[in-house]
Protein backbone atom coordinates (compact mmCIF):
# COMPACT_ATOMS: atom_id res chain seq x y z
CA UNK A 1 0.00 0.00 0.00
CA UNK A 2 1.50 3.33 -1.01
CA UNK A 3 -0.29 5.56 1.50
CA UNK A 4 0.23 5.19 5.23
CA UNK A 5 -3.21 5.06 6.86
CA UNK A 6 -4.29 7.45 9.63
CA UNK A 7 -7.08 5.18 10.80
CA UNK A 8 -7.52 1.40 10.86
CA UNK A 9 -10.87 -0.39 11.08
CA UNK A 10 -11.03 -4.11 11.91
CA UNK A 11 -14.29 -5.10 10.24
CA UNK A 12 -16.90 -3.70 7.82
CA UNK A 13 -19.57 -3.93 10.54
CA UNK A 14 -17.57 -1.66 12.87
CA UNK A 15 -18.78 1.85 13.69
CA UNK A 16 -15.49 2.96 15.26
CA UNK A 17 -11.89 2.98 13.97
CA UNK A 18 -8.45 3.39 15.61
CA UNK A 19 -6.05 6.28 15.03
CA UNK A 20 -2.64 4.79 14.18
CA UNK A 21 -0.54 7.93 13.69
CA UNK A 22 0.80 10.38 16.25
CA UNK A 23 -0.32 14.03 16.30
CA UNK A 24 -3.58 13.70 14.36
CA UNK A 25 -5.33 17.11 14.28
CA UNK A 26 -8.97 18.11 13.76
CA UNK A 27 -9.83 18.68 10.11
CA UNK A 28 -7.34 16.11 8.77
CA UNK A 29 -8.69 14.23 5.78
CA UNK A 30 -7.89 10.75 7.10
CA UNK A 31 -6.88 7.88 4.85
CA UNK A 32 -8.65 4.87 6.40
CA UNK A 33 -8.16 1.14 5.87
CA UNK A 34 -10.32 -1.84 6.82
CA UNK A 35 -7.79 -4.51 7.84
CA UNK A 36 -10.18 -7.37 7.05
CA UNK A 37 -9.78 -6.87 3.27
CA UNK A 38 -7.51 -3.78 2.93
CA UNK A 39 -10.37 -1.72 1.44
CA UNK A 40 -9.95 2.01 1.96
CA UNK A 41 -12.04 5.17 2.43
CA UNK A 42 -11.57 8.73 3.66
CA UNK A 43 -13.03 10.49 6.70
CA UNK A 44 -12.47 13.95 8.22
CA UNK A 45 -11.20 13.96 11.82
CA UNK A 46 -13.53 16.02 14.04
CA UNK A 47 -11.03 16.45 16.87
CA UNK A 48 -7.34 16.15 17.81
CA UNK A 49 -7.25 12.45 18.67
CA UNK A 50 -4.17 10.69 20.14
CA UNK A 51 -2.67 7.55 18.59
CA UNK A 52 -4.56 4.44 19.70
CA UNK A 53 -7.81 6.27 20.41
CA UNK A 54 -11.04 5.72 18.50
CA UNK A 55 -13.06 7.82 16.08
CA UNK A 56 -16.75 7.38 15.17
CA UNK A 57 -17.23 6.24 11.56
CA UNK A 58 -20.82 7.52 11.53
CA UNK A 59 -23.15 9.57 13.73
CA UNK A 60 -23.76 7.58 16.94
CA UNK A 61 -26.70 8.21 19.26
CA UNK A 62 -26.97 7.86 23.04
CA UNK A 63 -28.00 4.23 23.63
CA UNK A 64 -26.37 2.84 20.48
CA UNK A 65 -23.93 -0.08 20.65
CA UNK A 66 -20.29 0.59 19.76
CA UNK A 67 -19.05 -2.12 17.37
CA UNK A 68 -15.40 -3.11 16.82
CA UNK A 69 -14.00 -6.46 15.57
CA UNK A 70 -17.61 -6.85 14.35
CA UNK A 71 -18.54 -7.30 18.03
CA UNK A 72 -20.31 -5.35 20.79
CA UNK A 73 -17.71 -3.37 22.78
CA UNK A 74 -20.11 -1.32 24.93
CA UNK A 75 -22.88 1.25 24.97
CA UNK A 76 -22.76 4.79 23.63
CA UNK A 77 -23.78 7.16 26.49
CA UNK A 78 -23.83 10.50 24.61
CA UNK A 79 -24.45 11.50 21.01
CA UNK A 80 -21.19 11.27 19.01
CA UNK A 81 -20.99 12.97 15.60
CA UNK A 82 -19.17 11.18 12.78
CA UNK A 83 -15.40 11.86 12.95
CA UNK A 84 -15.40 12.62 16.70
CA UNK A 85 -13.36 11.03 19.49
CA UNK A 86 -14.95 7.93 21.10
CA UNK A 87 -13.72 7.08 24.60
CA UNK A 88 -14.72 6.77 28.27
CA UNK A 89 -16.56 10.14 28.22
CA UNK A 90 -19.13 8.86 25.70
CA UNK A 91 -18.88 5.05 25.70
CA UNK A 92 -19.15 2.57 28.57
CA UNK A 93 -18.97 -1.18 29.27
CA UNK A 94 -22.19 -3.22 29.42
CA UNK A 95 -20.51 -5.47 32.04
CA UNK A 96 -19.51 -4.66 35.59
CA UNK B 1 2.33 -32.45 7.09
CA UNK B 2 5.76 -30.82 6.87
CA UNK B 3 5.81 -27.04 6.66
CA UNK B 4 8.63 -24.51 6.49
CA UNK B 5 8.49 -24.47 10.31
CA UNK B 6 8.99 -28.23 10.72
CA UNK B 7 12.76 -28.17 10.35
CA UNK B 8 13.57 -25.25 12.66
CA UNK B 9 16.00 -26.38 15.33
CA UNK B 10 17.25 -24.69 18.47
CA UNK B 11 20.15 -25.34 20.81
CA UNK B 12 18.55 -26.19 24.14
CA UNK B 13 19.22 -28.07 27.34
CA UNK B 14 17.60 -31.49 27.37
CA UNK B 15 16.67 -32.43 30.94
CA UNK B 16 16.47 -35.78 32.70
CA UNK B 17 12.72 -36.02 32.05
CA UNK B 18 13.10 -35.26 28.33
CA UNK B 19 11.86 -31.67 28.52
CA UNK B 20 13.80 -28.94 26.69
CA UNK B 21 14.97 -25.80 28.47
CA UNK B 22 16.51 -22.66 26.97
CA UNK B 23 18.29 -21.40 30.10
CA UNK B 24 20.41 -23.26 32.65
CA UNK B 25 19.79 -21.64 36.03
CA UNK B 26 20.91 -22.90 39.42
CA UNK B 27 17.98 -21.78 41.52
CA UNK B 28 18.01 -20.88 45.23
CA UNK B 29 14.34 -21.30 46.14
CA UNK B 30 12.82 -20.01 49.40
CA UNK B 31 9.88 -22.07 50.69
CA UNK B 32 8.59 -19.04 52.60
CA UNK B 33 9.09 -15.30 53.09
CA UNK B 34 11.33 -15.66 56.16
CA UNK B 35 13.81 -17.82 54.25
CA UNK B 36 14.44 -15.12 51.64
CA UNK B 37 17.44 -13.66 53.51
CA UNK B 38 19.27 -17.01 53.67
CA UNK B 39 18.57 -17.65 49.96
CA UNK B 40 19.86 -14.23 48.97
CA UNK B 41 22.99 -14.77 51.08
CA UNK B 42 23.68 -18.09 49.30
CA UNK B 43 23.16 -16.44 45.89
CA UNK B 44 25.58 -13.72 46.94
CA UNK B 45 28.19 -16.28 48.06
CA UNK B 46 27.99 -18.42 44.93
CA UNK B 47 28.13 -16.62 41.58
CA UNK B 48 26.02 -18.07 38.79
CA UNK B 49 23.10 -18.89 41.09
CA UNK B 50 19.84 -17.01 41.42
CA UNK B 51 17.59 -16.53 44.47
CA UNK B 52 13.92 -15.73 43.87
CA UNK B 53 12.57 -14.09 47.04
CA UNK B 54 8.79 -13.85 47.45
CA UNK B 55 6.22 -12.73 50.00
CA UNK B 56 4.34 -15.89 51.03
CA UNK B 57 4.47 -19.46 52.29
CA UNK B 58 3.38 -19.27 55.94
CA UNK B 59 -0.04 -20.11 57.43
CA UNK B 60 -1.65 -20.66 54.04
CA UNK B 61 -4.28 -23.39 53.83
CA UNK B 62 -6.69 -25.12 51.45
CA UNK B 63 -6.58 -24.31 47.73
CA UNK B 64 -4.42 -21.24 48.41
CA UNK B 65 -1.73 -23.50 49.91
CA UNK B 66 -2.04 -25.89 46.95
CA UNK B 67 -1.39 -22.99 44.54
CA UNK B 68 1.67 -22.11 46.65
CA UNK B 69 3.06 -25.66 46.49
CA UNK B 70 2.29 -25.98 42.76
CA UNK B 71 4.05 -22.67 42.06
CA UNK B 72 7.13 -23.60 44.11
CA UNK B 73 7.42 -27.14 42.74
CA UNK B 74 6.57 -26.05 39.20
CA UNK B 75 9.13 -23.25 39.23
CA UNK B 76 11.88 -25.58 40.44
CA UNK B 77 10.81 -28.23 37.92
CA UNK B 78 10.91 -25.87 34.92
CA UNK B 79 13.22 -27.11 32.15
CA UNK B 80 15.10 -23.77 32.28
CA UNK B 81 16.40 -24.86 35.71
CA UNK B 82 19.46 -27.11 36.03
CA UNK B 83 19.31 -27.77 39.77
CA UNK B 84 17.76 -26.31 42.90
CA UNK B 85 18.73 -25.45 46.48
CA UNK B 86 15.52 -25.28 48.55
CA UNK B 87 15.57 -23.43 51.88
CA UNK B 88 12.62 -23.22 54.30
CA UNK B 89 12.13 -22.38 57.94
CA UNK B 90 11.10 -25.94 58.91
CA UNK B 91 11.86 -29.34 57.35
CA UNK B 92 8.40 -30.70 56.40
CA UNK B 93 7.17 -28.26 53.75
CA UNK B 94 10.78 -27.85 52.60
CA UNK B 95 10.94 -31.60 51.94
CA UNK B 96 7.57 -31.62 50.22
CA UNK B 97 8.75 -28.99 47.73
CA UNK B 98 12.21 -30.54 47.27
CA UNK B 99 10.71 -34.00 46.67
CA UNK B 100 8.20 -32.54 44.20
CA UNK B 101 11.05 -31.06 42.15
CA UNK B 102 13.10 -34.31 42.44
CA UNK B 103 10.40 -36.12 40.45
CA UNK B 104 11.83 -34.43 37.33
CA UNK B 105 15.19 -36.12 37.96
CA UNK B 106 16.93 -32.83 38.73
CA UNK B 107 19.44 -32.55 41.55
CA UNK B 108 17.88 -30.84 44.56
CA UNK B 109 19.46 -30.02 47.95
CA UNK B 110 17.20 -29.00 50.84
CA UNK B 111 17.93 -27.09 54.02
CA UNK B 112 15.79 -25.90 56.92
CA UNK B 113 16.71 -23.10 59.27
CA UNK B 114 15.12 -24.00 62.63
CA UNK B 115 17.64 -25.24 65.24
CA UNK B 116 20.51 -24.16 62.99
CA UNK B 117 20.08 -20.46 62.25
CA UNK B 118 20.89 -18.54 59.10
CA UNK B 119 24.70 -18.84 59.41
CA UNK B 120 24.87 -22.64 59.50
CA UNK B 121 22.13 -22.98 56.86
CA UNK B 122 23.87 -20.53 54.52
CA UNK B 123 27.22 -22.31 55.00
CA UNK B 124 25.84 -25.75 54.14
CA UNK B 125 23.59 -24.48 51.32
CA UNK B 126 26.46 -22.53 49.76
CA UNK B 127 28.53 -25.71 49.43
CA UNK B 128 25.63 -27.43 47.65
CA UNK B 129 25.03 -24.42 45.41
CA UNK B 130 28.72 -24.28 44.43
CA UNK B 131 28.67 -27.97 43.51
CA UNK B 132 25.56 -27.37 41.32
CA UNK B 133 27.21 -24.42 39.55
CA UNK B 134 30.21 -26.54 38.57
CA UNK B 135 27.90 -29.21 37.16
CA UNK B 136 25.59 -26.74 35.39
CA UNK B 137 28.45 -24.93 33.69
CA UNK B 138 29.85 -28.16 32.28
CA UNK B 139 26.76 -29.27 30.39
CA UNK B 140 26.34 -28.31 26.74
CA UNK B 141 23.42 -27.13 24.67
CA UNK B 142 22.22 -29.70 22.15
CA UNK B 143 20.12 -29.60 19.01
CA UNK B 144 16.37 -29.81 19.64
CA UNK B 145 13.33 -29.21 17.48
CA UNK B 146 11.46 -25.92 17.94
CA UNK B 147 8.39 -28.14 18.40
CA UNK B 148 9.77 -29.26 21.78
CA UNK B 149 9.41 -25.76 23.25
CA UNK B 150 6.61 -24.82 25.65
CA UNK B 151 5.64 -21.23 24.84
CA UNK B 152 3.25 -19.09 26.88
CA UNK B 153 1.60 -15.75 26.18
CA UNK B 154 0.01 -12.94 28.11
CA UNK B 155 -0.22 -9.30 27.04
CA UNK B 156 0.18 -6.20 29.18
CA UNK B 157 -0.31 -2.44 29.16
CA UNK B 158 -2.50 -3.19 26.19
CA UNK B 159 -3.98 -0.54 23.95
CA UNK B 160 -5.81 -0.64 20.66
CA UNK B 161 -2.57 -1.40 18.80
CA UNK B 162 -2.22 -4.75 20.62
CA UNK B 163 -5.50 -5.93 19.12
CA UNK B 164 -4.42 -4.67 15.69
CA UNK B 165 -0.80 -5.84 15.66
CA UNK B 166 1.09 -7.50 18.50
CA UNK B 167 -1.63 -9.92 19.69
CA UNK B 168 -2.42 -11.15 16.14
CA UNK B 169 1.36 -11.63 15.71
CA UNK B 170 1.38 -14.05 18.65
CA UNK B 171 -1.79 -15.67 17.28
CA UNK B 172 -0.13 -16.18 13.93
CA UNK B 173 2.87 -17.80 15.68
CA UNK B 174 0.54 -20.22 17.50
CA UNK B 175 -1.38 -21.01 14.30
CA UNK B 176 1.97 -21.98 12.71
CA UNK B 177 3.78 -23.70 15.62
CA UNK B 178 0.97 -25.53 17.45
CA UNK B 179 0.48 -27.85 14.44
CA UNK B 180 4.24 -28.57 14.66
CA UNK B 181 3.76 -29.87 18.20
CA UNK B 182 4.66 -27.08 20.60
CA UNK B 183 2.77 -26.74 23.87
CA UNK B 184 1.16 -23.34 24.42
CA UNK B 185 -0.43 -21.46 27.30
CA UNK B 186 -2.83 -18.52 27.39
CA UNK B 187 -5.07 -17.32 30.21
CA UNK B 188 -6.02 -14.05 31.97
CA UNK B 189 -9.48 -15.13 33.15
CA UNK B 190 -10.87 -11.66 33.96
CA UNK B 191 -9.67 -10.30 30.66
CA UNK B 192 -11.81 -12.61 28.55
CA UNK B 193 -14.93 -10.82 29.80
CA UNK B 194 -16.69 -9.48 26.74
CA UNK B 195 -15.25 -12.20 24.50
CA UNK B 196 -16.29 -15.24 26.54
CA UNK B 197 -18.78 -16.34 23.86
CA UNK B 198 -15.89 -16.48 21.37
CA UNK B 199 -13.40 -18.08 23.78
CA UNK B 200 -15.81 -20.86 24.68
CA UNK B 201 -16.13 -21.75 21.00
CA UNK B 202 -12.36 -22.01 20.58
CA UNK B 203 -12.25 -25.16 22.74
CA UNK B 204 -11.36 -28.43 20.99
CA UNK B 205 -14.84 -29.77 21.81
CA UNK B 206 -18.05 -28.83 23.59
CA UNK B 207 -17.13 -30.56 26.86
CA UNK B 208 -13.89 -28.56 27.22
CA UNK B 209 -15.74 -25.37 26.21
CA UNK B 210 -18.35 -25.94 28.90
CA UNK B 211 -15.70 -26.55 31.54
CA UNK B 212 -13.98 -23.36 30.40
CA UNK B 213 -17.21 -21.36 30.71
CA UNK B 214 -17.88 -22.73 34.21
CA UNK B 215 -14.39 -21.70 35.30
CA UNK B 216 -14.81 -18.21 33.81
CA UNK B 217 -18.29 -17.79 35.38
CA UNK B 218 -17.05 -18.95 38.79
CA UNK B 219 -14.37 -16.27 38.65
CA UNK B 220 -17.00 -13.62 37.82
CA UNK B 221 -19.28 -14.72 40.66
CA UNK B 222 -16.80 -15.67 43.38
CA UNK B 223 -14.17 -12.99 42.85
CA UNK B 224 -15.44 -10.03 40.83
CA UNK B 225 -19.01 -9.79 42.11
CA UNK B 226 -18.05 -10.88 45.64
CA UNK B 227 -15.36 -8.23 46.10
CA UNK B 228 -16.15 -5.34 43.78
CA UNK B 229 -16.78 -1.94 45.37
CA UNK B 230 -17.71 -0.15 42.17
CA UNK B 231 -18.01 -1.11 38.52
CA UNK B 232 -14.31 -2.08 38.17
CA UNK B 233 -13.91 0.49 35.41
CA UNK B 234 -10.73 1.80 37.07
CA UNK B 235 -9.07 -1.64 37.17
CA UNK B 236 -10.23 -3.40 34.00
CA UNK B 237 -9.37 -1.71 31.66
CA UNK B 238 -6.43 -0.29 33.65
CA UNK B 239 -5.54 3.40 33.70
CA UNK B 240 -2.72 2.60 31.25
CA UNK B 241 -5.13 0.81 28.90
CA UNK B 242 -7.46 3.84 28.95
CA UNK B 243 -4.59 6.25 28.23
CA UNK B 244 -3.80 4.03 25.26
CA UNK B 245 -7.33 4.34 23.92
CA UNK B 246 -9.06 1.18 25.21
CA UNK B 247 -12.50 2.14 26.51
CA UNK B 248 -14.19 -1.02 27.83
CA UNK B 249 -13.37 -4.53 29.06
CA UNK B 250 -15.19 -5.94 26.02
CA UNK B 251 -12.87 -4.07 23.65
CA UNK B 252 -9.82 -5.17 25.65
CA UNK B 253 -10.97 -8.81 25.74
CA UNK B 254 -11.52 -8.99 21.98
CA UNK B 255 -7.99 -7.69 21.40
CA UNK B 256 -6.58 -10.05 24.01
CA UNK B 257 -8.12 -13.10 22.35
CA UNK B 258 -6.31 -12.26 19.09
CA UNK B 259 -3.35 -14.02 20.78
CA UNK B 260 -4.77 -17.45 19.89
CA UNK B 261 -4.91 -16.64 16.22
CA UNK B 262 -7.45 -17.79 13.67
CA UNK B 263 -7.33 -21.58 13.86
CA UNK B 264 -5.82 -22.55 17.22
CA UNK B 265 -8.04 -24.42 19.69
CA UNK B 266 -7.32 -25.12 23.35
CA UNK B 267 -7.35 -28.75 24.38
CA UNK B 268 -7.72 -28.40 28.16
CA UNK B 269 -7.99 -26.03 31.11
CA UNK B 270 -5.36 -25.72 33.84
CA UNK B 271 -5.66 -24.53 37.42
CA UNK B 272 -3.18 -21.77 38.37
CA UNK B 273 0.41 -23.13 38.09
CA UNK B 274 -0.84 -26.59 37.03
CA UNK B 275 1.34 -28.56 34.59
CA UNK B 276 -0.33 -29.78 31.39
CA UNK B 277 -0.96 -33.52 31.16
CA UNK B 278 -3.27 -33.87 28.16
CA UNK B 279 -0.50 -33.96 25.58
CA UNK B 280 0.83 -31.38 23.13
CA UNK B 281 -1.36 -28.42 22.28
CA UNK B 282 -2.76 -25.16 23.61
CA UNK B 283 -3.97 -24.82 27.22
CA UNK B 284 -6.00 -22.14 28.98
CA UNK B 285 -4.62 -21.48 32.46
CA UNK B 286 -6.98 -19.92 35.00
CA UNK B 287 -4.84 -16.92 35.95
CA UNK B 288 -4.74 -13.29 36.96
CA UNK B 289 -4.33 -10.66 34.26
CA UNK B 290 -1.60 -8.95 36.31
CA UNK B 291 1.58 -9.39 34.26
CA UNK B 292 4.08 -10.70 36.81
CA UNK B 293 1.56 -13.02 38.48
CA UNK B 294 0.45 -14.51 35.19
CA UNK B 295 3.96 -15.05 33.79
CA UNK B 296 5.02 -16.62 37.12
CA UNK B 297 2.07 -19.07 37.02
CA UNK B 298 2.73 -20.06 33.39
CA UNK B 299 6.44 -20.56 34.13
CA UNK B 300 5.42 -22.85 37.01
CA UNK B 301 3.20 -24.69 34.52
CA UNK B 302 6.32 -25.42 32.47
CA UNK B 303 6.57 -22.67 29.82
CA UNK B 304 10.22 -22.02 28.89
CA UNK B 305 9.66 -18.93 26.71
CA UNK B 306 7.00 -16.25 27.16
CA UNK B 307 5.70 -14.03 24.34
CA UNK B 308 4.41 -10.71 25.63
CA UNK B 309 2.54 -8.27 23.39
CA UNK B 310 2.41 -4.73 24.75
CA UNK B 311 0.90 -1.49 23.55
CA UNK B 312 1.72 1.29 26.00
CA UNK B 313 4.90 -0.48 27.16
CA UNK B 314 4.88 -3.04 29.99
CA UNK B 315 8.42 -3.67 31.29
CA UNK B 316 7.84 -7.05 33.04
CA UNK B 317 10.35 -9.89 33.08
CA UNK B 318 10.66 -13.21 34.87
CA UNK B 319 13.65 -14.74 36.69
CA UNK B 320 13.56 -18.15 35.00
CA UNK B 321 11.76 -17.60 31.68
CA UNK B 322 12.86 -15.18 28.95
CA UNK B 323 10.02 -12.76 28.16
CA UNK B 324 9.92 -11.61 24.52
CA UNK B 325 8.24 -8.19 24.14
CA UNK B 326 6.34 -7.38 20.98
CA UNK B 327 4.76 -4.04 20.16
CA UNK B 328 2.97 -2.52 17.19
CA UNK B 329 2.78 0.95 18.74
CA UNK B 330 5.32 3.24 16.99
CA UNK B 331 5.25 5.69 19.92
CA UNK B 332 6.25 2.90 22.34
CA UNK B 333 9.05 1.83 19.97
CA UNK B 334 10.26 5.45 20.00
CA UNK B 335 9.91 6.14 23.74
CA UNK B 336 10.62 2.69 25.29
CA UNK B 337 12.71 0.96 22.64
CA UNK B 338 15.04 -0.62 25.21
CA UNK B 339 12.17 -2.91 26.30
CA UNK B 340 11.11 -4.14 22.87
CA UNK B 341 12.41 -7.32 21.21
CA UNK B 342 10.11 -7.48 18.18
CA UNK B 343 8.88 -4.26 16.53
CA UNK B 344 5.76 -4.96 14.44
CA UNK B 345 4.68 -1.33 14.01
CA UNK B 346 4.84 -1.94 10.26
CA UNK B 347 1.45 -3.64 10.63
CA UNK B 348 -0.13 -0.26 11.46
CA UNK B 349 1.57 1.36 8.44
CA UNK B 350 0.30 -1.59 6.33
CA UNK B 351 3.84 -2.30 5.15
CA UNK B 352 4.09 -5.53 7.18
CA UNK B 353 1.54 -8.34 7.11
CA UNK B 354 0.46 -10.37 10.16
CA UNK B 355 2.03 -13.37 8.41
CA UNK B 356 5.40 -11.59 8.15
CA UNK B 357 5.15 -10.40 11.76
CA UNK B 358 4.40 -13.97 12.91
CA UNK B 359 7.52 -15.19 11.09
CA UNK B 360 9.58 -12.43 12.75
CA UNK B 361 8.33 -13.59 16.16
CA UNK B 362 9.10 -17.24 15.39
CA UNK B 363 12.62 -16.20 14.44
CA UNK B 364 12.97 -14.30 17.73
CA UNK B 365 11.73 -17.37 19.62
CA UNK B 366 14.41 -19.41 17.82
CA UNK B 367 17.15 -16.88 18.65
CA UNK B 368 15.98 -16.56 22.27
CA UNK B 369 15.95 -20.34 22.65
CA UNK B 370 19.51 -20.41 21.28
CA UNK B 371 20.60 -18.07 24.06
CA UNK B 372 19.95 -14.48 22.96
CA UNK B 373 19.07 -12.48 26.06
CA UNK B 374 15.75 -10.68 25.82
CA UNK B 375 15.37 -6.98 26.62
CA UNK B 376 13.85 -7.91 29.99
CA UNK B 377 16.82 -10.18 30.79
CA UNK B 378 19.34 -7.53 29.75
CA UNK B 379 17.57 -4.94 31.90
CA UNK B 380 17.38 -7.24 34.93
CA UNK B 381 13.61 -7.60 35.11
CA UNK B 382 13.07 -10.65 37.33
CA UNK B 383 9.55 -10.16 38.69
CA UNK B 384 8.55 -13.31 40.57
CA UNK B 385 5.01 -12.78 41.91
CA UNK B 386 3.13 -15.52 43.71
CA UNK B 387 -0.65 -15.69 43.30
CA UNK B 388 -2.54 -15.61 46.61
CA UNK B 389 -6.19 -16.63 46.62
CA UNK B 390 -7.23 -15.40 50.10
CA UNK B 391 -5.97 -14.34 53.56
CA UNK B 392 -3.71 -16.74 55.45
CA UNK B 393 -4.78 -18.30 58.75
Amino acid sequence: MSNIPHLLVHDHEDNVGVVVVEGLTAGTEMFCCVTHDNSTFTLTAGADVPIGHKIALKDLKDGDTAVKYGEDIGKVIADIPKGEHVHTHNCKTKRW
Amino acid sequence: MASKYSNITVKGFRRENGRVGVRNHVLILPVDDISNAACEAVANNVKGTMAIPHAYGRLQFGEDLEVHFRTMIGTGSNANIHSVVVIGIEPDWTKRIADGIRETGKEVAEFSIEQKGDFETIRAASWAAKDFVHKATEIQREECSISELWVSTKCGESDTTTGLGSCPTVGNMYDKLLPEGITGFFGETSEITGAEHICQKRAINEEVGERWYKMWKAYQDDVIFAHQTDDLSDSQPTKGNILGGLTTIEEKALGNLEKIGRTSQYIDILDPAEQPNSGKGLYFMDSSSAAAECVTLMAAGGAVIHTFPTGQGNVVGNPIVPVIKITANPRTVRTMGEHIDVDVSGILRRDQTIDEAGDALIDMIRRTANGRNTAAEALGHREFSMTKLYRSA
